[in-house]
């Protein structure tokens, strides 16, 4: 095959450095501010990036959904190499399930182009509702391979080794294709200057859900409705003590105690 | 809206229902009496087990022929509520192949989905599901609004499996119909990572390590203390990414969920995604040179020390007593 054209599905979230809150009235998370690259995002840029070198070129492409017309994130998968993003931002869209959500980035993909492949990671870092690439895969009608670890294409075909309880199945699949990959698929690459600078000027296209021909059902259509928040029963505190290099007895006798040993 | 009727996606291992699929049957079974189990593949190894945990139905589609269970199951479940038996709620485990078939159900249907729950009720504001987020340090309660059938699932080990001595079920044939493209990715083969000693998410003692290790080679005072103490080598995500150990090994949110009467969290700072996956073991012991890392906040006992240091003279001690 000569060429590949890969989408990839990327999230831009709060930074997880910082703690996490809900909004009081919504309950749903705060995503004011910057927001950056979700980190398990990496993984899927750059094996979209090292499978369309393997290919002999074609386009990697970055598709993302965020409130404000944020792009910061998307900017950094471009800095990594990414030709050109598709943003979907909409204040129609607050409040979207992980279905809408599919939806809108089947869509917005459809838009960009016939794809041979679309990557997304397993679930994002803040919400790991950890449906929507199979659910983009099954709005387009296309085969899927969630958690890939390892990924091959030869003669417009897909081979993997998926994460399984036990193991790994190793699955062929044809191209087109949706694949989800876990973290450490592949080592992310670190965006150069000279690819910060070049992300700058490279194309980002923003639409909304009516260029994209999806009806946004926001807080009322999403179909479910947050009722309660309650904090967890918290641990007691135990007892913290600073090694003076015989701790390790304490371990034992506190093994003992359980009678494990 | 009531839920007159559970449908349990069911998994075996082996000749035997998996362990998450009797919790899933046990609490159906505890909101009402109609619950069907829904195979993906041959049943009748593993039908017996489940009408005693409280199925009163069985639905199978046969032997999937190497087909992955997404695409598969999900049409075969939508074909049967077309056919016109529709369950209020359906059950899945959190895992591989409960994600893709309830992600691809979710679409067929029209419904959204409420994923990594640790309980449900049936309350005056619908059908509603409880998640922890925040590391478990918030539980989330959300109410399904729209009609059924609620696509919903579960962590490992959210409720207790208990047999009903209930009688076997029938089995009623659930056929996979034509997929199309959905359904072209196929399994070549199988491979299981071999471990020794017991199972990480049913080992009554989990030793984990992390970052603070230093190398990959240090890992090795992970498995050796594991094995002294009759226990699974456990992972945080850091150590997993970095390629020291398979991802089979990873406790988390991404990894397994465990819940043993003892673990032990080596060089583990308990990031939020760690956290998550071991908060719930009786009794937790950490040692980690930062005394202001998070996973001394969960700990019963905590040491503020070198896990170089520590774990060796542990061992040796341990070695001692034989």
């Amino acid at each position: 095959m000569e060429g590949m054209n890969i989408v990839v599905c990327v999230k831009q979230i709060p930074d997880p450095a910082t703690p996490g809150a809900l909004d009081g009235s919504t309950h749903a998370l705060k995503r004011e501010g910057k927001l950056i690259l979700d980190e398990s995002d990496g993984y899927g840029v750059e094996m979209a990036l090292q499978l369309a070198t393997n290919a002999g070129g074609g386009d990697v492409s970055i598709v993302s959904m965020a409130p404000n017309g944020e792009v910061s994130g998307m900017r950094t998968a471009l800095a990594m190499g990414a030709a050109k993003g598709m943003l979907v931002s909409d204040p129609a869209l607050a409040g979207s399930d992980a279905l809408t959500t599919a939806k809108v980035l089947a869509a917005a993909i459809a838009k960009m182009g016939a794809a041979d492949l679309i990557i997304a990671a397993t679930e994002s870092s803040d919400g790991y509702t950890g449906t929507v690439p199979e659910q983009i895969a099954e709005v387009m009608g296309l085969p899927s391979v969630t958690f890939a670890k390892k990924v091959e294409i030869a003669g417009g075909v897909l081979k993997a080794d998926r994460q399984t309880e036990d193991g790994y199945d190793e699955v062929e699949c044809p191209l087109p294709a949706v694949i989800s990959v876990t973290a450490g698929v592949v080592e992310p690459r670190y965006p150069s200057f000279k690819g910060i600078m070049a992300a700058k000027s490279k194309p980002i296209d923003t639409v909304t859900a009516a260029d994209l021909g999806v009806t946004p059902t926001g807080w009322a259509g999403a179909g479910q409705k947050v009722v309660t928040v309650a904090q967890a029963e918290a641990r007691k505190a135990g007892e913290i003590v600073e090694d003076d290099g015989s701790a390790f007895g304490k371990i034992v006798s506190y093994l003992e105690n359980l009678k494990v040993i | 809206m009531a839920i007159n009727s559970i449908w349990v996606f069911a998994q075996a291992a082996g000749a035997a229902p998996t362990s998450g699929t009797l919790e899933l049957l046990t609490k159906a079974r505890a909101l009402t009496s109609n619950v069907t189990a829904f195979v993906g593949g041959d049943a009748s190894a593993i039908a017996g087990a489940l009408g005693e945990h409280g199925a009163t139905k069985v639905y199978a589609t046969g032997d999937l022929g190497g087909k992955l269970p997404g695409p598969a199951v999900s049409a075969a479940m939508k074909a049967i509520i077309d056919g016109g038996d529709s369950p209020s709620v359906i059950f899945f485990p959190q895992n591989y192949e409960g994600r893709d078939i309830m992600s691809r159900l979710s679409v067929k249907l029209d419904r959204t989905v409420l994923t990594n729950n640790i309980d449900i009720a049936d309350t005056p504001d619908g059908v509603a599901a409880t998640t922890p987020i925040f590391g478990g340090n918030t539980l989330v309660t959300t109410a399904f609004t729209g009609s059924g059938p609620h696509l919903v699932s579960f962590r490992p080990k959210s409720f207790a499996a208990e047999a009903s001595g209930g009688a076997a079920p029938t089995v009623v044939a659930a056929p996979v119909p034509e997929l199309g493209a959905t359904g072209t990715a196929k399994v070549l083969s199988v491979h299981v990572e071999e471990s020794t000693g017991p199972k990480l998410d049913e080992a009554d003692i989990v030793v984990s390590g992390g970052r603070g290790l230093g190398e990959s080679g240090k890992y090795d005072l992970v498995e050796e203390l594991a094995k002294l103490l009759k226990g699974a080598p456990g992972a945080s995500r850091a150590i997993v990414d970095a390629g020291w150990v398979p991802y089979s090994y990873q406790v988390g949110q991404t990894g397994k969920v465990v819940k043993p009467n003892v673990y032990i969290a080596a060089g583990i700072s308990g990031a939020t995604q760690h956290m998550v996956g071991m908060k719930g073991s009786k009794n937790i012991i950490a040692i980690n040179k930062d005394k202001e890392a998070p996973i001394f906040g969960v700990a019963d006992l905590g040491i503020v020390g070198d896990v170089h240091k520590v774990l060796p003279q542990l061992i040796e001690l341990l070695k001692t007593r034989g």
